[in-house]
């Protein structure tokens, strides 16, 4: 009886690639169709993947345990909204948002003092450049010791994973005016600081936003990671891991779906500031080509 | 060389160190001064200074106190014994480097799929970005639970997270290097009448290794990251991760820096295998150096 399913999810899925299929080909007279259908081919993706994912799972008679079933998860996350919220707050408002915008902050200052000394600049990018690479959230236990259980703890090691990112991008972004512009400015007697301001940091917006993008997602990481290493009973990496000890997996899909969003929802803000921000950069201007 | 690199790049180490070296005493000041209060002893400037060098659970450990923790658990104790580092870090290589291998090679079939496909690139493209938004590793402790359920355990549980982290950048970067022919080239193989499995093959293939190259640099990095978080939620005795871990609990600072100390170590060294890699095969390729 259950096969009906698994059929049912098979067959949504065939019918969802042929519709893609389809769709791709199409060239729509009117330009808001054929918006919709360039929405619409990832949605129905998305949407096969779930069904498909609810099927196998009834078909199947997997345990919840193992993996919920999609509608499982829903009911969960609708039913533990304050919890989720509570969690929401204590590590993306306070630990995340405040730890970005330290790093991101300090990182774009130290770029422009430094940027005035070429020294300190050879010096400073391929230490950047390497600290970069390495894997900063291992410095959270170290962060737990020195800040103590709550966020700020956690707002430490976003503000480290973030300011090296930043300090790279910024310094790269600050040099990109070309030689012959920044001549230019000088015929014009401008000072530093007017160079500065109408010249070279609108030449680096696009690095900048590049550096932004990536640490919106390096916050969160950040964040959920160095919970691991001891908070209070509340944030989004304290229940994760101790609701997988509870066998409470719904419960943990429902927060990973949460992260999923503000982790989508936060990259997203940053991308449509940059839209407004760079509205001349050639990547924005033919991105909706 | 010298002058341009070197010299500004030791220095900026350097003053790493000092300020480093300024801040052991700066931290450690208090636990000292507080001990000396309770054995009721007065205790001069000098004293505390040499006491924050030598405490053996200090707030922030000194330079040397890491270094001979690095030395004595890499090169006096046997690399099979459970408390050498070099055992430990090997745990964690082989689950970055199984991880990074099944991560890169899926994120260019991927990619070829997506080059070949319009339909594959419409639908998953805007998937794949949107999952890099998501914080990853909130899945790590679930999906190592959930494959432990069925009978998955050991390496490739961890190695999957590596998986999952590494083959995004791959994937993306592909993407853009199997499409950086321009269409005189393309052109230039329709003319030869070449057909799509010739075009990847001589020339979107051989045209796609720079960008490869980049993109397995991060990969990798981002490899031995997923490695050292797989092993955090889910109480894991050996490994680099599990190092931090257990230094977190029991307040080992030495050891949590050694740890750290070590993942960096192997980070680099990974990134600049990588990087050689990269300079013999563009080399072999008739790239100017």
């Amino acid at each position: 009886m259950n096969d009906g399913f698994v059929w049912f999810a098979i067959a949504f899925w065939l019918g969802g690639w042929a519709f893609n299929e389809w769709l791709v080909r199409q060239k729509f007279s009117n330009p808001a169709l054929n918006r919709l259908a360039w929405f619409a081919v990832p949605v129905i993706f998305g949407a096969a993947i779930i069904i498909i994912w609810e099927g196998v799972v009834i078909a199947f008679n997997i345990p919840p345990i193992l993996l919920p079933a999609p509608s499982d998860v829903w009911v969960r996350l609708i039913n533990s909204l304050p919890i989720l919220w509570a969690d929401f707050r204590q590590t993306f408002l306070k630990a995340v948002l405040i730890g970005y915008a330290i790093g991101c902050g300090s990182g774009f200052l130290v770029a422009i003092l430094i940027d005035r000394s070429p020294f300190l600049k050879n010096g400073l990018l391929p230490f950047g450049n390497f600290v970069s690479a390495l894997p900063i959230v291992g410095i959270a236990p170290i962060m737990v010791m020195w800040f103590g259980f709550d966020w700020p703890s956690k707002a430490a090691v976003v503000v480290v994973a973030t300011f090296f990112p930043m300090l790279v991008n910024t310094i790269q972004g600050l040099s990109a005016s070309s030689s012959m512009e920044r001549d230019l400015m000088r015929t014009y007697a401008a000072t530093w600081s007017q160079t500065l301001i109408k010249l070279r940091l609108p030449a680096a917006w696009p690095f900048i936003f590049n550096a932004l993008k990536i640490n919106s997602t390096l916050a969160l990481i950040g964040a959920i990671v160095a919970e691991f290493f001891g908070t209070p009973t509340v944030g989004m990496g304290f229940r994760i891991s101790t609701e997988v000890g509870r066998a409470n997996i719904d419960m943990v899909w429902a927060e990973i779906a949460v992260a999923a969003l503000a982790g989508s929802a936060f990259y997203g803000v940053v991308a449509l500031i940059q839209r407004v921000v760079t509205f001349w950069h050639p990547s924005v201007r033919s991105g909706r080509s | 060389m010298l002058r341009e690199r070197v010299l500004p790049v030791a220095t900026v180490v350097f003053a790493i160190l000092a300020i480093w070296c300024v801040f052991v005493v700066v931290m450690n000041r208090q636990f000292v001064e507080d001990q000396a209060r309770r054995a009721g002893q007065e205790i001069t400037f000098g004293e505390i200074v040499s006491q924050a060098y030598t405490l053996e659970r200090p707030v922030l450990p000194s330079p040397h106190q890491v270094a001979a923790e690095l030395w004595s658990t890499t090169v006096k104790k046997k690399i099979t014994s459970k408390r050498s580092l070099v055992y430990h870090a090997w745990i964690t290589l082989s689950s970055t480097l199984l991880g990074f291998a099944i991560g890169s090679g899926f994120g260019i079939i991927l990619a070829i799929a997506i080059v070949h496909n319009r339909t594959m690139e419409r639908s998953m493209m805007p998937w794949i970005i949107a999952s890099q938004t998501i914080p990853i590793i909130a899945i790590a402790p679930m999906l190592i639970v959930v494959l432990n359920a069925i009978g998955i355990t050991g390496l490739l549980p961890k190695a999957l997270i590596s998986t999952y982290l590494s083959f995004f950048p791959v994937a993306v970067g592909m993407v853009s290097g199997l499409r950086s022919p321009d269409q005189l080239q393309l052109d230039l193989m329709r003319t030869y009448n070449a057909n799509d499995r010739q075009i990847l093959w001589k020339l979107r293939l051989p045209s796609a290794m720079p960008y490869l190259f980049t993109s397995l640099k991060i990969a990798i990095a981002i490899s031995l990251v997923g490695a050292i978080i797989a092993e955090l939620p889910t109480g894991a005795v050996a490994g680099l991760g599990a190092r931090l871990l257990s230094g977190s609990y029991y307040g080992q600072t030495v050891q949590i820096w050694s740890a750290l100390f070590m993942a960096a170590i192997l980070a680099s060294v990974l990134v600049a295998i990588v990087g050689l890699a990269q300079t013999a095969v563009l080399k072999r390729m008739g790239a100017r150096p």
